[in-house]
């Protein structure tokens, strides 16, 4: 996994409230066995119309955001469905930080686990970063290590659990870690070795 | 000594490790695969060199994009690799399969129950957010992605912050004609999607006491449409009794031992919780969703609501766009909604008591013009049981088709597809759009209500239905 330091992008304004992942990435594209090259099945219905022609209103299509890596959305965003291949999809996309005032959880794992940074940010802040995002084009600096967003007339500190952010700022790689811990894996499975299968 | 909970015993039994400013190290006792979210895992190991540390803890099936056709051929490429795939992973890395022509196969979350893997007091994970199905049994079961499913592979562990606890009281008793998924589809839609955000959730209460296995795992099933990490229900004389004489629960004097075991897990009397939610059964009237998330619900009786009666923007803007995609007009009475197709299936409601009560609907009558109906069984194991007791005569006669088990069209990744612009009452999980295929509506009900609403070719008050046929 690559580290995760600094980061400066364009913002995309996702102005929806519990984007599932069966919207993120539908389950037609869940039949490859690789991990690469599920960008172009992101946000799939919203982006294309039955004959495959792009929808004009849908915001990833609109020109100006070609190029953007932020995304922000509203509550609950990732929810239903456990596949990876949707944080694979937006990664692939270009989507390196993703922003909203909430995220289901196993969505929110699955980010970290691919290095993709997803800050919960206060609902206020959320809506000024879409309304901001809507009418100009706004760049964003994302800082992990001092936990710090900037843009012009915009600051504002963010949580983050200590542990993931030390995972995403070394790129660690987690089974390689928790390998270490053999002895103690192998002492709990030596005492608790009655259970059955 | 503290009075705990059944989620704080079963996280503190697992321990392996714990210190300030890390996540728990978390053994795991059960993992189950499926084709479509290990191959990228099982690749993983390969590229680091890792093998599957407890083989023995690990099985597998093929599920979700399986045909459901009888000769059970997949006709789609890109599937057949991802099926050969997990076969060929399965042998190189020593895991039982259930494969597609095993008398074991099914959806993960009907046979891991109903082989007795799945068993109180276990961590159990899948790399499917259903995966809370298993905590009916009094386990901590949970969705996990496919990274996940690389770490648990290769250490039979997982880092877990250690969620809240949620405690669901389900106080009374359901009406006749009330089932256990109208029970899961009020909670949902009077707490909303994201209510156990960051919990995992005990469901009590004298309602949820009186459920039989099958209706106890179709309320967890659906813990995770409310944003629960998992959801689960304290073993009692119930859950004892079904495991017995499974093929992978402990045998005689060994099976005692245990039952005592489990029985001891149950939450003790006052034990405390981050959060209490109640919910009254008795009120509780037949579900139908009418939206493109599962707490878009009504009863039988409501109607379709008007967007602008919602109390802040943002439901009001997410009312306009699921009532426009679902293409309802406010206003419509809910049993007038007509139906295309009907699909009964899904780890939610495919189970023998799923079926049996469907079948009872659907005795004597025939499906409606027009509507295509279908069965599709969890498991193997439960269409044996299923045609042994003839209900696939039943469902035959009454113009249903009668196929083969696999997650099917709860999310429609084989043929088993809704097409665009049709309407399904759906006994699965999800009505997000698009869900069933490109352009699908799903309406979420109970068994018996897609069972009347295929014979009605519309909603049909399940309690009303049974009076009048």
């Amino acid at each position: 996994m690559h580290p995760f330091k600094t980061f400066e992008g364009r913002v995309c304004p996702l102005d929806r409230t519990n984007v599932d992942t069966d919207q993120i990435i539908p389950k037609q594209f869940l039949k490859r066995v690789e991990r690469k090259g599920f960008g172009s099945c992101l946000f799939y219905n919203w982006r294309f119309d039955e004959k495959g022609n792009k929808k004009k209103d849908f915001v990833l299509n609109k020109p100006e955001y070609a190029q953007s890596s932020i995304l922000v959305a509203r509550d609950n965003f990732g929810c239903g469905s456990s596949r990876e291949h949707a944080p694979w999809a937006l990664q692939d996309y270009g989507f390196r930080v993703i922003i909203a005032p909430s995220f289901a959880d196993i969505f929110y794992n699955n980010c970290q686990k691919n290095g993709i940074l997803a800050i919960r940010l206060d609902s206020p802040r959320v809506d000024e970063l879409i309304r901001r995002g809507a009418t100009e084009a706004l760049a964003l600096t994302v800082d992990l290590e001092q936990q710090k967003l900037s843009a012009p007339n915009f600051a504002e500190h963010f949580e983050i659990d200590p542990y993931q952010k030390e995972v995403l700022l070394k790129g660690l790689d987690e089974i390689a870690m928790t390998l270490t811990y053999e002895d103690e894996i192998v002492a709990y499975e030596k005492q608790h070795e009655a259970v059955v299968h | 000594m503290k009075r705990r909970n059944i989620i704080e015993k079963i996280w503190d039994q697992h321990l392996i490790h714990q210190e300030d400013g890390k996540p728990d190290l978390l053994y795991i006792d059960l993992h189950l695969v499926h084709e479509v979210t290990s191959p990228q895992a099982f690749e993983g190991l390969r590229m680091n060199h890792r093998t599957v540390r407890r083989p023995d803890r690990t099985f597998a099936t093929v599920d979700h994009n399986v045909p459901t056709s009888e000769n059970r051929e997949t006709k789609d490429a890109i599937s057949k690799i991802q099926i050969e795939t997990l076969q060929k992973n399965c042998k190189a890395f020593g895991i039982e399969l259930a494969d597609i022509y095993s008398p074991h196969q099914g959806i993960v979350h009907v046979i891991g129950p109903e082989l007795g893997l799945t068993q109180p007091g276990k961590t159990i994970v899948c790399g499917d957010s259903h995966t809370s199905t298993h905590g009916a049994f009094g386990a901590i079961a949970f969705g996990i992605g496919t990274s996940e499913v690389e770490h648990v592979l290769a250490t039979q562990t997982l880092w877990q912050k250690r969620p809240k606890t949620m405690q669901i009281k389900v106080n009374g008793n359901l009406g006749i004609g009330v089932g256990a998924k109208d029970l899961i589809l009020a909670i949902i839609a009077k707490y909303g999607i994201s209510v156990g955000t960051g919990h995992i959730v005990e469901y009590t209460g004298e309602a949820i006491h009186n459920l039989s296995m099958e209706e106890r795992m179709t309320v967890c099933n659906m813990s995770i449409e409310a944003g629960a990490k998992a959801g689960l229900i304290s073993p009692d004389q119930t859950t004892v009794n079904y495991l017995r004489g499974r093929r992978f629960a402990p045998k005689g004097a060994a099976f005692d031992q245990a039952a005592q075991n489990w029985l001891a897990l149950a939450s003790d009397d006052g034990a405390e919780y981050d959060r209490t939610l109640e919910i009254d059964a008795s009120e509780i009237q037949p579900q139908v969703t009418w939206g493109t998330n599962p707490s878009m619900g009504a009863s039988i009786n409501d109607l379709v609501p008007d967007p602008e009666s919602f109390d802040d923007e943002e439901k009001r803007q997410a009312a306009r766009k699921a009532i426009a995609y679902m293409d309802l007009k406010p206003g419509t009475p809910i049993h007038a909604i007509p139906i295309d197709v009907v699909f009964i299936g899904s780890c939610t409601n495919s189970r023998i008591g799923d079926l049996r009560q469907a079948a009872e609907v659907v005795r004597g009558n025939h499906v409606h013009e027009g509507v295509r109906a279908l069965i599709v069984p969890g498991s193997y194991q439960t269409k044996k049981q299923a045609e042994a007791e003839g209900l696939d005569q039943i469902f035959k006669e009454a113009g249903f088709e009668w196929r083969e088990p696999g997650c099917s069209m709860c999310l429609a990744m084989n043929d088993d597809i809704v097409p665009v612009g049709k309407r399904c009452a759906s006994t699965s999980n999800r009505n997000f759009e698009g869900r069933q295929g490109t352009g699908s509506r799903t309406h979420l009900v109970s068994p018996a209500m897609a069972a009347a609403a295929a014979i009605q070719g519309h909603f049909a008050d399940i309690r009303e239905f049974t009076a009048i046929h």
